[in-house]
């Protein structure tokens, strides 16, 4: 039993994805959607915190999302992988729930 | 796999019923179900048909429109967060006495238990808002 | 109704500034009636909707705080509050309104809706859910 955790605010403004990283369980999936893309940056102050946790979670970003605000993968990290709308179905399928952090 | 939907953030201020849109077109083109999308809270601004985009952006409520006509979603309003909003169909307007009604078609006004009973209902339960 | 699903609302936001907290009860209330296994989360700036003394007199919106001791009525009995959101606002149990329901399986005893948990007990309070709504 596993849970995919949807994230939409950069980890800037808010402290959602930090709340979602505290709350996850080893097995569960986050998923970094429109504004919550932010939180995959290489090289910001979240970096360590989202890397140290990929160690336990799957952690996937939105392409399209990515692509629009013109983050470029080689800024993102290498523990997060792309997924598109369809990639994003799988996962809700693949998991038993799905939890948005709005 | 059966997938219900809730898009709880209005039109164009926040992408929520964008990424919903192209969630839910996905999900059917992987061939799933999704037989219902439940709009609450300032997502059920989507719903009014009296919104006129300029000519060269997508236009969100003809999107849902259109998609739920052609894949046959039932496309549900609340009522409490609809009327609060100023968001009425007609038999609504008529009831509550006012001169005009704003739903766009393959929408439909109802209550919260459609939301309860979608989540009964489906495998897989997914909130797009903010 | 054959099959109980487990519901869970995730309560994350302050009451009042934004909609989200009375229209989130709002479900709760509706959702009562589909007598399915009901949980409330409070996490995060959620737990301020718990507070005792809320007044909005003099902001003209209504106080829809009685109502959550309202909720054991239509047997929503299950509040989970995280202990650790409460702690980094500064705030304890004893901020909070008393909330009781009375059960039904233990002579009609009451007893206290609110269940202080931690961050790891709330992470499992969240695994164990069928449907999970977020408001």
């Amino acid at each position: 039993m596993s849970t995919l955790h949807t994230v939409n605010k950069s980890p800037f403004a808010t402290q959602t994805l930090m709340s979602c990283l505290n709350h996850c369980k080893d097995g569960d999936a986050v998923l970094m959607i429109e504004d919550g893309v932010y939180g995959a940056l290489a090289n910001s102050g979240m970096a360590d915190f989202v890397r140290a946790k990929s160690a336990s979670l799957a952690i996937y970003v939105m392409s399209p999302d990515t692509a629009a605000r013109g983050l470029a993968e080689d800024k993102l990290l290498g523990e997060v992988s792309g997924v598109d709308y369809a990639g994003f179905v799988d996962l809700v399928a693949k998991h038993d729930r799905t939890q948005s952090w709005l | 796999m059966k997938i219900g939907v809730v898009v709880s953030e209005g039109p164009y201020t926040h992408q929520a019923a964008d990424t919903a849109y192209h969630f839910v077109k996905a999900a059917l083109d992987g061939g799933h179900e999704v037989p219902r999308v439940f709009f609450y809270h300032d997502g059920v601004n989507v719903s009014t048909r009296l919104s006129v985009p300029p000519q060269d952006e997508r236009h969100i409520q003809n999107n849902w429109t259109n998609l739920a006509k052609e894949h046959d979603i039932d496309l549900v309003v609340c009522i409490a967060a609809a009327q609060r909003r100023g968001l009425l169909d007609e038999n609504e307007a008529n009831r509550q006495g006012k001169d005009a009604n704003n739903i766009a078609d393959g929408f439909r006004i109802s209550g919260l238990g459609q939301l309860i009973e979608m989540g009964i209902q489906t495998d897989r339960l997914v909130t797009f808002g903010d | 109704m054959s099959d109980v699903k487990k519901f869970l609302y995730v309560n994350r936001k302050a009451p009042y500034g934004t909609i989200y907290a009375l229209e989130s009860l709002e479900v709760v209330l509706i959702g009562a009636a589909f007598e399915q296994d009901v949980s409330l989360a409070f996490l995060d700036d959620g737990v301020f909707q718990l507070t005792k003394g809320q007044n909005t007199d003099g902001i003209g919106i209504k106080n829809f705080s009685p109502t959550f001791r309202a909720l054991g009525d239509f047997e929503v009995t299950k509040l989970y509050v995280e202990k650790d959101s409460l702690e980094e606002r500064g705030l304890s149990p004893d901020d909070l309104q008393e909330i009781m329901y009375e059960d039904e399986d233990d002579d009609w005893e009451e007893k206290p809706s609110i269940r202080l948990v931690s961050r790891a007990e709330m992470a499992d309070v969240m695994a164990d859910q069928d449907v999970v709504l977020s408001f």
